[in-house]
């Protein structure tokens, strides 16, 4: 099995009906080739970095699926070609830690993994209440020697 | 009270040193980086939404490249511009 992933913008003027319609068109595409759709990411409308086809927004949608081979990624981009209403898109096959990152990604893992930094600041002052809470034991034990004595 | 001895340096000898660069995806373990994210990329491209050198990022080769495919793919898709100014 192999992982994908497919990231395309659509135009911004169509109605949400329509663009319903084309995440199940391309979603269905994906599931008749003996594929299993992981995700789908609706990443929304975005402002684009430059004008693509003289429009300044597009909606983004990431569909992430698993393919025994890469029978349906011809048909996938072939599809997405001829389709005017896609303003871009990209196919990228997943290795093994971009599956592992796209699954911590829903599990929302990710925002600390970006401020990991931070993270590991916070880590001496969680820490540090580990000590004091190992602390009163040995004092316990020497309670219990000062017993057995 | 410090005697004369103690004084080794009139002035901190710390202070102007250029501090080491490390590659950040090695020391924080990050194995993979997400084209789609133009807010973490933004780390690493200029004003002009150029790439940074290794010689600036201090990443390893191995992450650098992968950076850049990242980017090249995020400027496919417009969450970065190829070129522009005043990104920053």
């Amino acid at each position: 099995m192999r992982n994908y992933e497919v990231t395309y913008i659509v135009d911004p003027v169509l109605s949400d009906g329509e663009l319903k319609g084309i995440s199940t068109t391309y979603q269905d595409l994906i599931k008749s080739g003996d594929s299993k759709i992981v995700h789908v990411d609706k990443m929304g409308l975005k402002q684009l970095a430059y004008p693509i086809k003289k429009r300044t927004t597009g909606v983004y949608e990431c569909i992430e699926f698993t393919t025994p081979n890469g029978a349906i990624i011809d048909q996938l981009e072939l599809a997405l070609r001829r389709d005017e209403r896609i303003m871009r898109f990209l196919t990228v096959s997943l290795d093994k830690f971009g599956v592992k990152y796209n699954e911590d990604k829903r599990n929302g893992l990710i925002g600390k993994k970006r401020t990991e930094e931070e993270s590991k600041k916070e880590a001496p002052k969680a820490a540090a209440p580990a000590p004091a809470k190992a602390a009163p034991a040995p004092v316990e034990k020497a309670e219990a020697k000062a017993e057995e004595e | 009270m410090a005697s004369r001895d103690d004084i080794k340096f009139l002035s901190n000898p710390n202070i102007g040193k250029e501090r080491k660069k490390y590659c950040r995806f090695k020391k924080y373990g990050i194995k993979h980086i997400d084209y789609k994210d133009p807010d973490f990329l933004l780390q690493f491209i200029n004003p002009q939404g150029k790439i940074l050198p290794r010689r600036i990022t201090g990443n390893s080769l191995k992450y650098q490249r992968k950076m850049s495919t990242a980017i090249k793919r995020a400027r496919h898709l417009a969450l970065l511009p190829f070129v522009t100014d005043q990104l920053k």
